[in-house]
């Protein structure tokens, strides 16, 4: 009898915690509106289903619980009765599928005007890519990645050289305009998830995947990764914004192209030392976990860290020079960032290197009044906005 | 051949010292006791791994493990509650004790075997665990342990700790397929009298297919498991494409990542219904005795165990529509996976059918099976929704998924697990586990993971990805959310500490509690008439039982009592319809 | 048959519809249950080969692939195993007590070409490897030496089998005794001969 009266409270309670829930989809942001109601179709079949099931039960072990000369009625079985289940169920699994399958088939197919937006993936950031003037994605592979080069185009295909590469800022894109999104990765498999928007797709190396959608208001969203993809999966973040078409185009149009980024790599201004050290800090995989624009992952960002105070994990503080600089890098362990897991591997790198590093690490901290400050959002200080200098913003 | 010279040394004498009769025995009875208490022991692990984890979603600023040993205990508890404990448990323990007894045999057809196999298990185990130790502790991959990321540095124990968690499935692996020849085998040869295959209880028949089942999938994954252990030590490129690591640029060329998720999953999904199978059969017999009714539609049920059974291999992309695989699988997936509910639907219509019009006694065992329906129900339609791709798409690898398979493949078979420990626990040892003990432990974990992993659902809903660490600073993800994941932990905690309750409970019942006598429930099975209670070595003493009925014969009409055995000749005239009536014999 | 229990009132009683199709088989047999569980072995053996068959035709589809140059040694090797398997059917088939010495003749053949087949596959390894195609160097490479490597494995379990065999012949064990092993044995190596030749045939492809 409890156990019937608690099944009950259950249903009803269930019931009741569907309608009033605080959590629930976020506001679509996108054109597939026919997804959530095709999630409210299975809420509505299955809840049907969920409540008959159950108080079918509830009141079978009410009418039939033991009691003293009660008797179970031997029933093997009801063919009529076994028919029609049958039968039932197969209609409501028909009336799930059918309509999804419908809307599937969008799915699969994106609209011939779309346009193209590349997004590779790297432990543990987004980088994008817009085809440029000529409509066309360059080539690119893994093999041409290196530091000034973090999406791998082919430096030599001249469909390249007009290709815009987005490196540490947000995606812009066009509001009301289908998007078709090729995903690739550097690595390791990651995943391309903005709530808002309802799509996702995996981003797997070794192959372009995609999927497609049209944005439907302007904002800012976020990007999430959801394909585990190691110790920092949970801190891998960027952010989608939607624009009118015209602040759009105006953006793009500031853009420097592939072709103007290698060029201006060869500028003397920049000192080689941070230009190495630069390299080395994408070869040894250090800016997987020290971001360069103050954003927060595993390890402590490099953005004005040079001189600055650092707490370390038994309360002391030690002043961020370059000597302390070194030491973290061999002894990472031994004076430990405050607040910071003690995860990062010793590296044996030679004097040249380290300094070449520290460089790097200094030319981070140098002329603030240079820098200009992060777009006026409060916690998203690791996305700088479009304020940036184009040189760092691009390259890093 | 081993296998026939094995079955032959065995019979002729019962072993008589402690180490033969305990230790390195051949009796499938207690080779399935050491199944349990190791599947129960490793899970216990993996339970409290989960515990810590819960405290780092509900408590993040408690900074109880960081991220890459958060990793390591979500890969370890995942894999030991899939396979270890879960499989473990159905197939060698429940298994290895009730196919024997429930067909009448005197044992498995190759003890040896048996009892190799429950060796090579322990050794997987030992060598799972050795994983915590090596250095760099163990994988953090996850449980799908997908390349490239499960031996690239980026994720934790991706030198020494994913080489031992494959070489630990490899050999739970040639464990499992031991124990599964075994179990198929003496399913098809070595029935008593009178035990034909439309007569076998539920149980033996969930357990046997999935046996055929897990002779079909593991090898899936043992083929993926050597695979990725080439790739890993041999700089193989079955899996792996060029890609960087750390910054630098690996040697592989052209694997494909998306070649391990078909081999994982071709495995994954037959092991969600590997797991599920014996659940559903033993969840069957445990309803009907206690309903005090036959199972109503028995032939449905099993033909829905085979048909589940055989679908089950034609799903395994379903958890791959957003892999990046080839779009138009998503239509023949969905489809399929949708197809795989009618019969499983006619499953939960038989069980609650079977209670209609019964004489329902709440003993624990029924309050489990009861619970198990529930929570079934609610686990097996969130899988309509993630088997549509469509609506799989937004909830894909949120906590849409972590509520739906903690749900259908964790609870629900772990409520039968305790369900059937509280009702063949007096056949094990003689004596009836504490009642009260037992009600307030079904209770606690029946309401507390309700409690857990229905709201956990709607958490998915909104967006919430699963396998995250930490959720800080996400715009879209509401305050409130954070306090449901704190109320959650909260409960989690609750539940499982009140699994002491059950452990204390059969601790002690086993030496102090009420003897219960051959046949407490008034079963009809044939395990419940063994002429010693617990059963001695060779079950049966004298001569092999024979069977005349199937084993649902509860409240016939004119029958004396409510129940007739399996082992009851025929009423009155004693004729024999249907068939010759079977030949006397001894085995 | 019914789909459905009969329902038998009044009787007092149900007989599933099956209930007696299947008369009980008698007392369990060894040699039944031993052929039996052998040949539920080959059921996960071919699910396994089967898989690694499928995934090579997966893998072939990626970008990088380049067929290997099968290296000539085997030709030799399948000839050395399809011999093997002869000689182990020839064994099988001799049912008279008086020629148990030819059994042993046939037993004996059967073994050192199995050996020899296996000697043949480390040559073959080897003559690739020199080709400059080492393990990791192709995935095509891989393929066949994983192929080659996991049925070799499981030639060398069956060598275990085989001593087995000899030994329960040598020392005079009953005959029918002997005949079920040679039998189980039989089966088993003609199962590889067949998987060899699909790998190889597969290998062969492309």
């Amino acid at each position: 009898m409890i156990l019937a009266i608690v099944l009950a409270l259950i249903v009803i309670g269930s019931v009741a915690f569907h309608f009033v829930t605080p959590w629930t989809v976020s506001a679509l942001a996108s054109n597939w509106s026919s997804m959530d109601a095709m999630l409210q179709v299975s809420f509505a079949i299955t809840g049907v289903v969920f409540v008959a099931v159950s108080l079918f039960m509830v009141v079978a072990l009410i009418r039939f619980r033991h009691r003293p000369g009660h008797r179970a009625r031997f029933e093997p079985d009801n063919r009529r009765l076994e028919w029609w289940l049958l039968g039932a169920t197969t209609a409501g699994i028909v009336g799930l599928l059918a309509p999804g399958l419908i809307v599937y088939a969008d799915f699969v197919r994106a609209p011939p005007d779309a346009m193209q937006v590349e997004v590779v993936g790297d432990q543990w950031r987004y980088g994008y890519r817009f085809p440029g003037a000529d409509g066309q994605f360059g080539a690119a592979n893994v093999r041409h990645v290196r530091g000034d080069n973090p999406l791998g185009l082919d430096p030599d295909d001249p469909a390249g050289q007009d290709d815009i590469v987005i490196r540490g800022g947000d995606l812009r894109l066009p509001v009301d305009q289908p998007v078709e999104v090729l995903l690739r990765s550097n690595d390791v498999i990651h995943g391309f998830f903005v709530p808002q928007f309802r799509a996702k797709m995996d981003m797997v190396p070794g192959m372009v995947t995609r999927f497609w959608f049209t944005p439907t208001r302007t904002g800012r969203f976020e990007v999430l990764c959801t394909q585990h993809c190691g110790v920092g999966h949970f801190n891998m973040r960027g952010a989608v914004v939607v624009k009118g078409q015209e602040d759009f185009d105006a953006w793009l149009a500031d853009q420097r192209t592939f072709g103007e980024q290698l060029a201006m790599l060869e500028d003397p201004e920049i000192d080689a030392q941070v230009i190495r050290g630069r390299n080395l800090a994408e070869q040894h995989g250090c800016v997987a976990c020290h971001s360069v624009d103050g954003s927060r992952q595993i390890g402590p960002t490099w953005l004005n860290l040079y001189d600055s105070e650092v707490t370390l994990a038994d309360g002391s503080t030690v002043v961020a020079d370059a000597d302390y600089i070194r030491r973290s890098i061999t002894d990472p362990g031994a004076e430990l960032t405050q607040g910071f897991p003690p995860v990062m591997p010793a590296f044996d790198l030679d004097d040249a290197d380290l300094g070449a590093l520290v460089s790097y690490i200094r030319s981070l901290a140098e002329a603030p009044e240079d820098r200009s400050e992060p777009e006026e959002m409060p916690h998203e200080a690791q996305a700088p906005g479009d304020g940036e200098e184009p040189a760092r913003g691009n390259t890093d | 051949m081993a296998y026939s010279a094995a079955a032959e040394t065995h019979e002729h004498h019962e072993p008589q010292s402690f180490v033969t009769r305990y230790i390195w025995s051949q009796d499938h009875k207690v080779i399935a006791i050491q199944y349990s208490l190791t599947a129960i022991s490793v899970g216990l692990v993996a339970l409290v791994l989960s515990g810590i984890m819960r405290i780092q979603l509900g408590f993040p600023d408690s900074g109880v493990v960081d991220a890459a040993t958060y990793y390591q205990f979500m890969t370890m508890h995942g894999m030991i509650m899939v396979v270890y404990l879960l499989t473990a448990l159905f197939l060698g323990g429940f298994g290895n004790y009730l196919i024997p007894l429930m067909l009448g045999a005197r044992d498995m057809v190759f003890p040896y075997v048996n009892m190799l196999s429950y060796w090579f298990y322990l050794l997987s185990v030992i060598v799972l665990l050795a994983s915590f130790f090596v250095p760099g502790g163990p994988t953090g991959a996850g449980w799908t342990l997908y390349p490239p990321q499960a031996i690239t540095p980026g994720t934790p124990g991706a030198d020494w700790g994913i080489i031992t968690m494959l070489v630990s499935l490899a050999i739970f692996i040639v464990a499992a397929t031991m124990g599964g020849l075994n179990y198929v085998t003496t399913v098809l040869q070595c029935r008593c009298p009178g035990m034909t295959l439309m007569r076998m209880p539920l149980s033996i028949w969930g357990i046997f297919i999935a046996s055929i089942m897990a002779l079909l999938a593991f090898p899936a994954l043992f083929v993926a498991a050597v695979m990725l252990i080439m790739d890993n030590t041999l700089g193989t490129s079955f899996f792996m494409p060029a890609v960087i690591a750390m910054g630098q640029q690996l040697d592989h060329e052209g694997g494909s990542p998306l070649l391990f998720q078909h081999l994982f999953w071709f495995f994954g999904h037959p092991e969600v219904y590997i797991v599920a199978l014996p659940a559903f059969g033993l969840v069957s017999d445990l309803i009907s005795t206690h309903a005090r009714k036959n199972i109503f539609g028995y032939h449905m049920m099993v033909w829905a165990i085979v048909a589940i059974g055989v679908l089950s291999f034609f799903v395994w992309a379903h958890h791959m529509y957003v892999s990046g695989m080839n779009l138009s699988f998503g239509y023949f997936f969905a489809i399929s996976t949708l197809v795989i509910a009618v019969p499983t639907a006619i499953k939960v219509y038989n069980w609650i059918l079977t209670l209609w019009r019964g004489d329902i006694h709440l003993t624990v065992p029924m309050l489990f099976a009861v619970g198990f329906i529930i929570t079934f129900v609610v686990g097996g339609l969130t899988g309509l929704f993630l088997g549509n791709v469509v609506v799989d798409i937004p909830l894909a690898d949120t906590y849409f998924v972590v509520a739906h398979f903690h749900m259908v493949m964790g609870v629900a078979p772990i409520l039968v697990v305790f369900g059937a420990i509280y009702h063949w626990f007096p056949k094990l040892t003689g004596r009836m586990m504490n009642e009260r003990l037992g009600q307030l432990h079904f209770w606690i974990t029946f309401l507390g993971t309700y409690a857990i992993y229905f709201p956990m659902h709607y958490l998915g809903v909104l967006g919430m990805p699963r396998r995250y660490y930490a959720y800080e600073d996400y715009a879209f993800i509401p305050q409130s959310a954070h306090d449901l994941n704190t109320f959650i932990t909260v409960v989690a905690l609750a539940v499982a500490i009140s699994q002491v309750l059950f452990l204390v409970n059969l601790v002690w019942s086993a030496f102090h509690g009420k003897p219960s006598g051959d046949n407490p429930w008034n079963a009809a099975s044939l395990e419940w008439q063994t002429p010693d209670t617990p059963p001695k070595h060779g079950n049966w003493g004298a001569s092999v039982p024979v069977v005349h009925r199937w084993p649902y014969d509860y409240n016939v009409p004119g029958a004396p009592r409510d129940f007739i055995p399996q082992t009851d000749p025929r009423p009155e005239t004693g004729e024999p319809h249907g068939g010759p009536g079977p030949q006397e014999g001894k085995a | 048959m019914s789909f459905w229990a009969q329902h038998a009132p009044g009787r007092g009683t149900i007989e599933p519809a099956w209930g007696n199709r299947q008369p009980w088989q008698g007392p369990v047999d060894r040699s039944r249950v031993a052929l039996r569980g052998l040949l539920l072995l080959l059921v996960p053996l071919t699910s396994m080969f089967g898989l690694v068959v499928s995934a090579y035709f997966m893998r072939r589809h990626m970008g990088d692939w380049q067929a290997v140059p099968l290296p000539w040694q085997l030709w030799l090797s399948s000839a050395l195993l399809l011999a093997s398997s002869v000689a182990f059917e020839r064994a099988r088939r001799i049912t008279a007590p008086a020629r148990l010495a030819e059994l042993q003749a046939n037993l004996a053949a059967a073994g050192l070409l199995a050996l020899g087949f296996l000697a043949t596959q480390v040559w073959s390894w080897q003559a690739l490897a020199g080709q400059g195609y080492a393990l990791a160097g192709s995935a095509g490479g891989s393929f066949f030496y994983l192929m080659s490597g996991l049925h070799a494995l499981h030639l060398v379990c069956g060598m275990v089998a085989w001593l087995k065999v000899r030994t329960a012949a040598r020392v005079g064990t009953e005959l029918a005794t002997v005949q079920l092993y040679v039998r189980l044995c039989a089966i088993y190596w003609h199962f590889l001969l067949a998987v060899w030749l699909v790998l190889f045939a597969t290998l062969l492809s492309g």
